[in-house]
Formats: structure tokens, sequence, C-alpha cells
């Protein structure tokens, strides 16, 4: 087998973008090079990143790839890699993600052009590394590595209320992740290590001193940081806010990727590090993803801010990933991760085709618009595809993830799945309303008559989401084989609680 | 008792021992002398040119002594990797400072050679700090360093910002060394000696005299006004306002940082009992005070002042340690901070220096609107060493906070770390927003950006390669400080009687 790239191929994924964005810092200030230099080491990185699914092994548990080398003696820091059935897509949608993230903003960032693809580089790098690293030190060091790129995208170039946007940002995240900070020194304390494997290994066997008492603060200070940045009602109030002032770029990042370093790291280190804590605190998390799922959504109903409404639509689909995870069985965990997917990838779309429709106009408002399918046929077609598969239509990507959380849930509980089912229905509502709205009918406002329809950048960066979205929707199992045996490793409980939880 | 003569004639091997402090003392020299034999205008870059010289000889030096490790002066001074460490510290912050005060004496109009004298004489004071393990000339030392800086806080005659920081940090600063003399004398009237480690071994081995109690927290109050600890922390914001915007930068780093060094001496050297409440209540307001004062200031120079008592704050909880064990993690982890809180505050200061332009006229936040775009390098370095200040990956200050913490924990205590953590997290809000004035607002007036001379660019360099560093490769200074670490802490085994034997035989070799 071919498989001489293996060993370094992660680091390579990871750190490729950096590198570029590195050399970018040399680059003469001339627009159009930084553009394209940018879209070559994205492209390159997203190409490299396929060698993953090619490479991986389905049936296998546990983590490949793996790279595990002493980056730091005292303490004991490893530079540990790997990834396993979960992580493998979420790194391959942050390189997907990321090409389309140039290609819209070729045209829509004419201002400190450097910077901002410099940002977008260093993003890539931190949020493919937050997913790949198995040392929580080094996890703790890409999470934090996320947020200045982040944060600067939103304050530097976003719209009017820019600034309080960013600082909001920053300030929720990193109040909220120096919890995780303090929890993952503490078991630094107790093991002499931050290697997530030794550790989850030496809670199971029950060899880490002082842990009965303090696991449920430690799961609660992961589960905070995490929560934040979900968001998981009550705690997403910063997420409106960033997305309306974000550029286009960024809310496709945040949405697409960030927002779901919190459920990863819900599956991957609350379930992982806290089995039991997190058996016994999943009825409130659930109730709050339901709380999540339906205020959401009717918030999203009223909203006359196409992207805060998007915003609000990714409150609601991310307590469907919540609710999976917290639901403990095998349909609702892979349900959670394929909603991460899918959602990355059609909220993607949605806020690259709103982010188009402010180019030309300058304004989110949907009574700005209407009749728009007249003007802008191919906008509009492409536009119902991607609503369409945010919707959960059948045969789009949005409906698998959603229909398997739904059984999980109900194999929980059935009034959770019930509750959780009006979700859907609520997102049919206000998604096709607003499609109405700004589609249908006659055009209302004069300007909108002589509006562009999709240019060829533009169709390059939306179009792919729009086929994914198809794709996965239609054979869902070739993500599923590598999901599943990940996620069984996930499930696997400590053996007591194991047959009372998996057994159904 | 009567001992021999000849104990007390200094050997060759002593004068190695202090070898730093005499070439520093030579060059000082040199340039008081030469200072009124050279022509005004075209001297300063020269007086400037050989205080940097005697200060990589300084550098040379230590690494000299470094050779011949031990005690010297009838035991009044140690020479080990504790000391060495401390020596190349403040001695590099004295170099770069050096660098990046070319350009301001120049702006400022500021013509006195011994500017640069005086920054050598107080390295001198500072670098005999670390290095003695008597409390009288401990307090000698601290002397010498401090009038030097009192002198230096002054250097804008012309402002009365700059009198007034100099005359409130020379009255302060004297009444607070006043308190440590006195805390010296209560330990010598409990113990019988000065000697750190004689005083060490006699608390080890019987009963506590309660003057020991009163003795050490005298020394702690007079080294906490030093280092800027809450509750002493209030002449801080005055006295950086007012001082030179380099001057600044250098003594909010070294003093500090060798302070901080006696101060691990004292209080894990002679491991006084009784003190573990007094550095936990300090840790956790100077914490929680810098921070919150930080908040609400308009004035970038007051507003790190108030940072650096933050800082002051997460340094002293890895003073907070009782069990030997715990206490070699936190000396290390309080030694690497303080490398770390130089590079990146001497940095901050450098490019504040270079901003502030003629008369100190642009300092505050909203002088930096707009930066990001009028000079891009600038404002990306000082973003880093903001960056390192809030604790973000891949700076030294961010290795800092996490090993004072990580040891903290170790130390299970728990409630000071939640407090650290937390106020590392609010302390973020003001450093970002200096980054948010510079990227994120236009410039709503015109501030003249000069471009970067080449002293200072050095100097800029040299503290931007040293945040990196420690950030992402802090595994050399670690092991250096944890090794010194070792020699901190009292010897178990009473090693050598009271009468020491010549200096030589005490060698601990590297």
């Amino acid at each position: 087998m071919n498989d001489n790239l293996s060993p370094y191929i992660l680091t390579l994924v990871t750190f490729m973008p950096l590198a570029g964005g590195l050399l970018l810092v040399l680059l003469p200030r001339r627009d159009r090079d930084i553009r394209i230099f940018s879209l070559v080491v994205s492209l390159l990185t997203f190409v490299l990143s396929l060698h993953l699914p090619v490479h991986f092994h389905r049936a296998q548990a546990g983590f490949q790839f793996e790279v595990n080398n002493q980056w730091i003696t005292s303490p004991n820091i490893h530079y540990h890699m790997g990834i396993d059935g979960i992580s493998l897509w979420l790194v391959v949608l942050t390189t997907f993600l990321t090409p389309l993230c140039v290609l819209i903003s070729w045209k829509s960032v004419h201002d400190r052009v450097k910077e901002f693809f410099i940002l977008l580089l260093i993003l890539e790098t931190a949020l493919i590394g937050v997913f790949t690293s198995l040392d929580l030190f080094l996890f703790y060091f890409f999470w934090e590595a996320t947020l200045i790129p982040m944060a600067l995208l939103i304050g530097v170039f976003g719209h009017e209320r820019k600034v309080y946007a960013a600082v909001k940002f920053f300030m929720y995240t990193m109040i909220a992740s120096v919890f995780m900070l303090a929890a993952i020194l503490w078991l630094y304390a107790q093991t002499g290590s931050f290697d997530f494997v030794l550790i989850r290994d030496q809670i199971i066997q029950g060899k880490v001193a002082n842990f009965p008492a303090a696991a449920q603060w430690l799961f609660l200070g992961f589960f905070l940081a995490f929560a934040v940045k979900v968001p998981l009602f009550p705690f997403h109030t910063w997420l409106p806010d960033a997305h309306v002032e974000a550029p286009t770029a960024g809310s496709v990042l945040l949405a697409g990727v960030l927002l779901k370093m919190g459920t990863y790291g819900m599956l991957r280190f609350n379930l992982g590090l806290f089995p039991e804590q997190s058996r016994h605190n999943a009825p409130w998390i659930m109730i709050l993803a339901l709380i999540g799922i339906i205020y959401g959504a009717l918030v999203a109903l009223v909203q006359p801010n196409m992207k805060k409404l998007i915003a609000y639509s990714s409150v609601s689909h991310l307590g469907f990933v919540v609710l999976g995870i917290f639901s403990f069985t095998q349909l609702g965990l892979d349900g959670a991760v394929f909603v991460m997917l899918a959602h990355g990838i059609s909220t993607g779309g949605l806020f690259m085709l709103a982010g188009i429709l402010h180019e030309r106009r300058h304004t989110y408002e949907i009574g700005e618009y209407g009749g728009l399918a007249s003007p802008m046929p191919v906008y509009a077609a492409t536009y119902l595809v991607i609503v369409l598969a945010s919707v959960g239509l059948p045969l789009l990507n949005g409906f698998v993830g959603e229909f398997l959380v739904l059984s999980g849930a109900f194999q929980k509980r059935a009034v959770y799945g019930v509750l959780a089912a009006t979700g859907v229905i609520w997102s049919a509502g206000y998604l096709l309303w607003m499609y109405q709205r700004v589609f249908y009918g006659k055009v209302t406002h004069e300007v909108n008559n002589s509006l562009d329809d999709m240019g060829g950048f533009e169709r390059a960066a939306v179009w792919p989401c729009a086929v994914a979205a198809l794709v996965m929707g239609i054979a869902p199992i070739l993500w599923l084989g590598a999901i599943d045996p990940g996620v069984q490793a996930a499930l696997a409980a400590p053996a007591h609680l194991a047959a009372k939880v998996v057994g159904q | 008792m009567t001992l021999p003569l000849a104990q007390f004639i200094p050997q060759g091997a002593d004068y190695v021992r202090i070898l730093p402090e005499l070439v520093l003392s030579v060059f000082g020299i040199v340039i008081m002398l030469l200072d009124p034999l050279v022509d005004e205008e075209k001297s300063q870059k020269t007086l400037g040119l050989i205080g940097l010289a005697g200060a990589v000889a300084g550098l040379l030096a230590t690494w000299y002594m470094a050779q011949s490790p031990g005690l010297a002066f009838s035991d009044m001074v140690r020479v080990n990797r504790f000391s060495v460490f401390f020596h190349a510290l403040v001695i590099a912050i004295a170099a770069v400072i050096i660098l990046s005060s070319f350009e301001y004496m120049a702006v400022q109009r500021i013509r006195a050679g011994e500017y640069y004298a005086l920054i050598l004489f107080s390295v001198v004071g500072m670098g005999l700090m670390s290095s003695a393990v008597e409390l009288v000339l401990i307090f000698i030392a601290l002397e010498i360093s401090s009038i030097s800086t009192y002198i230096l806080a002054g250097f804008r005659r012309n402002e009365a910002a700059s009198s007034e920081s100099s005359l409130k940090y020379f009255l302060l600063g004297s009444f607070a060394t006043a308190f440590f003399l006195y805390g010296v004398a209560m330990m010598f009237g409990a113990t019988g000696s000065t000697n750190v480690e004689t005083i060490s071994r006699t608390l080890q081995g019987g009963s506590v005299p309660f003057l020991v109690y009163v003795g050490t927290a005298l020394m702690l109050v007079g080294l906490g006004f030093k280092v800027a600890a809450a509750p002493l922390h209030v002449w801080t914001p005055d006295v950086y306002e007012g001082a030179p915007a380099p001057v600044v930068g250098f003594m909010s780093t070294a003093p500090k940082a060798v302070a901080f060094a006696v101060l691990l001496r004292i209080v894990f050297t002679v491991n006084e009992p009784g003190r573990f409440w007094l550095i936990w209540v300090a840790a956790a307001l100077s914490m929680t005070l810098g921070n919150l004062g930080a908040l609400v200031q308009t004035n970038v120079k007051r507003l790190l002042a108030y940072s650096s008592i933050a800082h002051a704050g997460y340094l002293l909880v890895a003073f907070a340690m009782t069990t030997s064990e715990n206490s070699a993690n936190g000396i290390s982890a309080a030694m690497f901070y303080t490398a770390a809180y130089a590079a990146m505050n001497v940095g901050a200061f450098a490019v504040i220096s270079h901003f502030a332009n003629a008369g100190e006229k642009y300092v505050t936040l909203e002088d930096y609107e707009g930066l990001g775009r009028s000079s891009p390098l600038l404002a990306a370095t000082l973003t880093v060493f903001l960056l390192s200040l809030i604790g973000i990956p891949m700076t030294g200050g961010f290795f800092a906070k996490f090993y004072v913490f990580s040891a903290a924990l170790r130390a299970n205590l728990v409630w000071l770390t939640l407090i650290g953590v937390v106020n590392s997290a609010i302390g973020a809000y003001y450093y970002l927003r200096i980054i948010v004035v510079m990227y994120m607002r236009e410039a709503r007036r015109e501030v003249p950006v000069t471009p970067i001379p080449l002293g200072l660019g050095l100097a800029l360099a040299i503290s931007l390669v040293a945040t990196i560093y420690l950030g992402i490769l802090p595994n050399r200074v670690l092991d250096y400080a944890q090794q010194s670490a070792l020699e901190v802490l009292p010897q178990r085994t009473t090693s050598s009687p009271a009468s020491a034997p010549p200096p030589t035989a005490l060698n601990q070799g590297p």
C-alpha cells in the first residue's frame, strides 16, 4: 500500500495553511497575486486532506495517522496528533470550506487584502489543529489560537458594529475557556500527562487520585467552554452579533467549523474523559438542547435580518447535535456527527448566499428584497437547493442527520423526540418563509430589478456546497461508515454503565 | 570566637564571582568620565554605545562567572545557576533598553550621558541582589539599584510629571526599603544571623521565635513594594505615567525580576513559616486590583502599569507553595515568568517610547487609533506583545501563566488558580482594547509615525524573538530554571558547618 505519507500527513495538512500565511507576509501587496496564492494554498491543503479519507481504515476503531513526539519535557507535553472517524470529516470539512471562503471573498474584500488572507489561513491551521490534537495541551493551544484570527476578521473586516461584536465574541469564549484550562491543569497535576488517550485510560481504570470528588467540576469546566462555543442556550447571545457583523468568509468558518469545535469537544472530551458525569448530567443538558432547538427556531422566525435568521437557525441546529450527543444512543451520536457536517455545508452555503446579496445591496434586511427570482434566476435556484438542504428535505444532507438524531432521542425518551421534531417543522417554516419573501412575488424595490446574477467566483464558491449537500444526502453511508466506529468508541463506557446504556 | 584573618582576604575566585558587577561598574565609570569631555551634541550616541558595549561585556562576564560557581566574600555572595539566570536576564534587559533609548533620548532632546551610566549602575545593584545570600548585602544592593532608578524616573527634566514620578518613587521607595531593613534587623534578632543559608538552617533546626514572623512580614512589605504587589501598589500608575517610556520598560522588568529573585531566596531558602496567607492574599489582591484598575485606563502607560500589578499577582501565585516538592515547581515557574514578562513588557514599552514622540505627546488609547494602517509593522509587533501579555498560546506569556497555574494546582491551590484564570480572562479585555483601536478604528487625528531606526528595530526584534521563542520552545529556559530551583531550596543535609571552609571547596559544579 502506498502509504508513505501517513506519518506526516496530519502535520502537513495542519500546518500547510500556516506556512502559506507566513509566506504571504513576505509577498508584496499585489491584491490579485495574494488572492491567487491563498486559493492555491487552500486548495492544496484540501487535496492533501483527501489523503485522510482515502487511506482511512473505516472498520478500525481508535486513532489513525498518529504522530506522537515529545515537544516539551517539562511539563510533559507531546505533539500528539491523530484522527478517528469523527475528527476525520471535520478536518475535511474545514479544508473544504476554506477555499470556498477565499473564492467568496475574491471581490468582496478590497481593503487590507493581504491581512485578510493571512488571517484566514492562520485560522484554518488553528481549526484543523483543534480537530487533530490528542494532547490536551496541544488542543488548548489550537483552541485559543482560533480566537485571535477570528476576532480580527470580525473586528477589522466586519460591518457597522464590528468592534462590539468582536470584543463580545472574544471575551465570551475566552472567559469560558479558562475554566477548561483550569480543568486541564488539574488533570495534569494528578496524572502527570496531557495525553488524551493516557488520561482517559487512567480515569477508566480509576487510577487518578481524588478523581471522584473533582469529576463533576472538571466535567463542568470542559462543558462550559464547549457550551459557549456551540453555543448552547443560554450562552448563545454572542453568536447573532458575531455573525451579523462578520464578513462573509468569517461567518462561513464561524458557523461552518468554529461552532463544531464545541460539539466536537463535548463528544471527544466530555464523553471520553467523564463518561459517568456525562450520563449524570445528560438530562439537563438535553433539556437545554431542546430549549435551544425550539427557542432558536422561534427567534429565527421573527428575524427581519437574513443573517440573524441564519444565525439563530444555527442555534437551533446545533441544539440537535447536543441532543444527539447526550442521548447516548448509537443513532443519536451518528446523527449528531452527521448534522455537524451537514450544517457546516448548508449553513456555510447560506451565509455565502446572504453575503452575495449584501455585496449588491449592502443590507441584510429581508424587507429590502422581494421577487428576486426574476432578476437573479441562477442565484434563486442555488439558494433553493441550499435552503432545502438546511430544512432537511430527504435526499439532501440535512435530512439524514436530523432523522438519526430524532430516532436517537425517541429511543431515549419519546417526549424528547416529539419536541425536537417540532424544531424540524419550525425550520421549514422560517427558512421557506424567508425564501418566499425574498424571491417570490413581484419585485418590490426598483433597485432590485437591475441586480446582477451570480458571478463566476460566486458560483465556484457556492455550487460545491450544493453538490456536497446532494451527495451527502444520497450516499450518507460514505460518511457514516467512518463515523460509526468512532462513535462506538466514544460511547464505550465504563463496564458497569455500558450494559445499561448501549444495550438499549 | 576568633577567626583567622586570612579567611576575610578575598581570593581571585571571589572577584570572578562578582565579575559582571565589576565590568559594569567600570563601563559606568568610563561613561561618567567621558561625559564632560566629549562634545555634547554628538556625545549621546557614543556614550550609549559604550553603555551597550558594557552590557555585552557584562553578559560575557556572566558567562565566565557561571564557570566557577560557589561562595565568595566570606559567604556573602553565592554564584549558582539561580544567580546566573538573573544576571543574564537583567543585563539583557539593560542592553535592549539601551538600544531602544538612542532614539528616545534624541527625540526628547535629553542630553545626559549619565543616563546610560545609571542604567549600568542600577544593573550592578541588581546583579548583586540576585547573588547575595547575606541580608545586609541584599539591602545594600537593593539601594544601589533603587537609587539609580529613582534618578532615571525623573529624566524628563522639563516635565512636572516626570519629577513627580521620581520624587514619589524615591520617597515611597525609601520608606519601603526601611521596612525591609527593619525586617532584616528582626531576623537577626531572632536567629543571630543575617546569612540566608544560616537562618534557614537555624529555623529548620528548632522552634520558631515570634520575631521571625514579624521579620518575615516586614521584609515582605519592603519587597512587595518593589514588585508592586497589592496592597503596596498604589505608587505604580503615577510613577510609570511620569517616567520616560524606556525607563518604565526597564523598571517594570529588571528591578522587579531581581526583587522576585530576592523574594524567592527569602521565601524558599529561609522557608519561613507563616508566610502562606500573606502571599495568598497579596497574590489574589494584586491580580484583581491590577486588572480592575487597568480596565478603565485611557493612558497606555498607566494601563500597562496596572497590568504590571496584575502580573506581579500571577507571579506571586508561584510563591504560595509550602512543601519542598511543590516549591521547586513554584520557583521555576516564577523564574520563567520573570523572563517571559521581561521579553514582552520591554518590547511593548519600546513600541510605546517610539510612538510617544517629542514630549511623550501620544500615549493615550485615542492616539493609537488606526496605527494598524499607518504603520502595520509597528502595530503587528505591539500586537504580539499584547497577545503575550494576555497569555495567548505561542507566546511566552502563555507558558509563563501556564507554569504558574500548573504549579499552583499541583500544590492544590484550587481557589487561587481559579481567581488567577478568571483574572487573566478579564485582563484580556483591556489589552484587546489596544488591539481594537489599532486595527478596528480609523484615526481621527493626525499622529505622525516616524520610521523605525536601527537601534529600536534591533530592540524590538530581540524582544519579539524572545517572546515567541519562549512561547514555542520554552524547554531550555525552563530546564535551567528547574535546575536552579533545586539550588534555592534549603539543603536538607547540613553539608557545610557554620564556619565555612574557603569558598572554592564549596563548588556546586554544573
